[in-house]
């Protein structure tokens, strides 16, 4: 009981003492950022298109996808994308640039505990459990089409 | 259609997807694994529903940079690999469709792994 009331007064401490961090400046940015990293996907698709033709839909899409993959992980490299991360949130975070940026950030980072169990090992520290999820929930789907 | 019509909207509901996901960190408390785990399992139910070809008919790129992309593609080659493969194209078909991404981002953070430094963090 004695504990209860007591994790009790230090939540409200620590929630009173924690930076406030003001929602909507962090909304606003999220929206224009991740809006604009969406038009310069679209406007490489566009150009893929428009300069080789021959490509498909979907191969000019994993292009796109690739392109964006290559700048994330360069930005992350030259320690810029950790700047528009901080500043945009999950503006930066839930366009294809996180996915590249979660892979790309740690294998930087962990490179000095060694190339295998640092760099390679940590890579998936985040990008791990994104592919696990997503392979599994689409095994899934694919099991449940094998018998539609 | 316009270009710069398309453009708006590619940049109106991209930004809207990154809005909510905001939305979610903060009411959540979320870590950003968290999210793309969250996104990536929803562009799987988008597509396995068939909801995810009409709307990325009209957000294009709005909903295919965002990780929800990512997913649908799983979804959607695990789809058609079992319907071409039968039962080995539910272990083949997801991975499959997302192979260039995924080793996209192998390969480009192994490379920038070798080349930069970690900046050192200011505590």
């Amino acid at each position: 009981m004695q504990d209860q009331e007591r994790n009790k007064r230090y939540n409200a401490y620590v929630e009173a003492k924690i930076a406030k961090t003001h929602a909507w400046p962090s909304l606003f940015n999220s929206f224009w950022v991740g809006g604009l990293i969406c038009t310069l996907g679209q406007v490489i698709n566009d150009l893929i298109l428009l300069w080789f033709p021959t490509v498909s839909t979907q191969s000019a899409w994993a292009y796109t996808l690739i392109i964006l993959i290559f700048l994330a992980s360069f930005l992350t490299g030259l320690g810029v994308f950790d700047k528009i991360g901080a500043f945009a949130g999950a503006g930066t975070i839930v366009p294809i640039t996180g996915f590249s940026n979660s892979i790309a950030s740690p294998a930087i980072e962990f490179k000095n505990e060694g190339i295998i169990f640092g760099m390679c090992a940590k890579m998936f520290i985040i990008a791990g459990p994104v592919i696990v999820s997503g392979t599994v929930a689409s095994m899934i789907v694919g099991l449940i089409y094998l018998f539609l | 259609m316009n270009e710069w019509y398309v453009y708006l909207i590619v940049f109106a509901t991209g930004g809207l997807i990154c809005f909510l996901g905001q939305v979610l960190i903060i009411k959540t408390k979320m870590t950003s694994a968290r999210i793309l785990v969250t996104f990536v399992v929803l562009g799987v139910f988008l597509e396995a529903v068939g909801l995810f070809d009409p709307i990325s008919e009209f957000c294009r790129a709005g909903i295919n940079v965002p990780i929800i992309g990512f997913g649908a593609s799983l979804a959607k080659g695990a789809i058609s690999a079992v319907k071409a493969n039968g039962i080995l194209g539910i272990f083949t078909g997801g991975l499959t469709a997302t192979a260039g991404g995924i080793a996209a981002a192998i390969f480009f953070a192994f490379i920038f792994g070798i080349i930069f430094r970690a900046k050192t963090k200011k505590l």
